[in-house]
């Protein structure tokens, strides 16, 4: 075995800051493409029109009874079969990533808004705006504001739930640590460091939140 | 997009059968891990809220600890990394004498990580129940323990019910995770059927369709409970 000395350390350093570059572009990527299809989600959902609001239920509810690894998988199949070439684990991973917390997204927006008084979205319509424009000016920011904390708890989440990309060889920070200790005979010190640093980041992030939640209140 | 359907492979031996054996799996692993996690989950809820300093500090260590360590990374720990730093001997029987030692890894891996969130509802069921019924229990002449046994753990428990079953559905769901420590739950069944045969559409279909199903079922079923255990008058969060 492998001691893990600091010339090793220092050695195995760009590699996993490689993969560590993939965590975050996932996280991000699936951030900003999930919370988009959560608010869109979350509209059709509360939506007057019954079809849309069923069909929107049913996406979200059967996506929420699904194990994230078996989604991952699904398209890691699909997306090949559909656009008739390879695409990687990457691409298909994203995409099973943001349909996925989609669905998550959507059951926290969807809270925020309803946590907007009912009157808000009268006084919009009485004004004058469109349902549309009372939905963007006046309801959404409201909403926001109310379910930030919980949005960076669920972003905190996919960035623990990334590291299942393992599954499709996506070369994410947990992966670049598991090929380096099997490569070098080394799992255990690697896995452990691969903790410690998930733990590290997680931790910081989580208190922020908790402070950010006591400050923060409407 | 050209593919060619076969939903012969279904009923193919032995395909039929690893699929059952998968679904098995996925649900032991379920049923063990909750055994774990809800004992220790409620050990932890009260932890966290007893008087004493010391027994909260440790609780809330052991929350931060689990939460914030990804479930993929604390599987390997478990099953890669503990066998290597105990003592020798230890180490041989989890890795050769154990029998089955993939599914108990994963079960112990779920059920620690699931007690996590059990118990931070626990906690939460305990704070939720007025100050006064704990009081009036004491003055009653109950002694502390008696308190929570009688008073405060079963009025909690009935709030919480909603979240409790989100949390087995979680635990159910999350039991695919064993398949990268090699146990053929169904996630991992499918996926190697779907590898055999090539006809992946239809072996992820069946999965989705049992992991929906068991998930329908669980919902349907504790929907019936919370309506008979539900507090009268009381306000609950419907659950969507």
């Amino acid at each position: 075995m492998t001691h893990f000395t600091l010339h090793y350390f220092i050695g195995i350093l760009p590699l996993l800051l490689d993969g560590m570059v993939v965590t975050v572009e996932l996280t991000a990527a699936s951030l900003a493409g999930g919370l988009l299809l959560g608010i869109i989600l979350a509209v059709l959902r509360i939506s007057r029109f019954r079809p849309v609001a069923i069909a929107a239920a049913f996406y979200v509810n059967l996506l929420r009874s699904l194990p994230l690894l078996l989604l991952i998988f699904w398209f890691y199949f699909l997306v090949p079969l559909l656009v008739g070439r390879p695409v990687g684990g990457m691409t298909s991973a994203l995409i099973g990533f943001i349909l996925f917390e989609g669905a998550y997204f959507c059951e926290i927006v969807r809270a925020g808004l309803q946590s907007v008084r009912r009157g808000q979205v009268l006084a919009g319509l009485a004004s004058g705006l469109t349902y549309p424009q009372t939905m963007r000016r006046i309801i959404l920011p409201q909403a926001l504001r109310n379910m930030l904390p919980v949005l960076l708890t669920e972003a905190i989440n996919l960035f623990k739930s990334t590291a299942l990309v393992y599954v499709v060889g996506v070369r994410d920070f947990l992966t670049a640590a598991s090929i380096i200790g099997t490569r070098d005979n080394n799992l255990v010190p690697l896995y452990l460091l691969a903790a410690v640093v998930y733990f590290v980041l997680c931790l910081t992030a989580s208190l922020s939140v908790g402070r950010l939640r006591r400050s923060y209140a409407l | 997009m050209r593919y060619s359907w076969n939903w012969s492979v279904l009923t193919t031996p032995p395909y039929f059968g690893w699929i059952l054996s998968g679904l098995m799996w996925t649900v032991l692993i379920a049923l063990a891990g909750w055994v774990i996690a809800f004992s220790l989950g409620s050990v932890l809820g009260i932890a966290r809220t007893v008087r004493s300093r010391a027994v909260r500090t440790v609780a809330a260590a052991y929350v931060e600890l689990f939460r914030n360590i990804p479930l993929l990374v604390q599987m390997f720990l478990w099953y890669f990394v503990l066998p290597e730093v105990l003592p020798k001997a230890a180490g041989d029987w989890l890795k050769r004498g154990l029998p089955h030692a993939e599914f108990w890894t994963a079960v112990v891996c779920l059920g620690l990580y699931t007690a996590v969130r059990i118990g931070e509802q626990v906690r939460a069921g305990i704070q939720s129940i007025a100050a006064g019924q704990a009081s009036a229990g004491l003055a009653t002449g109950l002694t502390q323990v008696q308190v929570y046994r009688h008073v405060l753990l079963p009025n909690a428990y009935r709030i919480i019910l909603p979240a409790l079953t989100t949390e087995f559905l979680s635990i159910f769901k999350n039991s695919s995770l064993a398949l990268t420590i090699g146990v053929l739950e169904l996630t991992g069944r499918t996926r190697q059927i779907s590898e055999y045969t090539m006809q992946p559409i239809e072996m992820f279909l069946t999965a989705t369709i049992l992991y929906g199903a068991v998930t329908l079922t669980v919902a349907a079923g504790m929907w019936l409970v919370e309506g008979r255990t539900r507090f009268p008058g009381m306000l609950t969060s419907e659950a969507s």
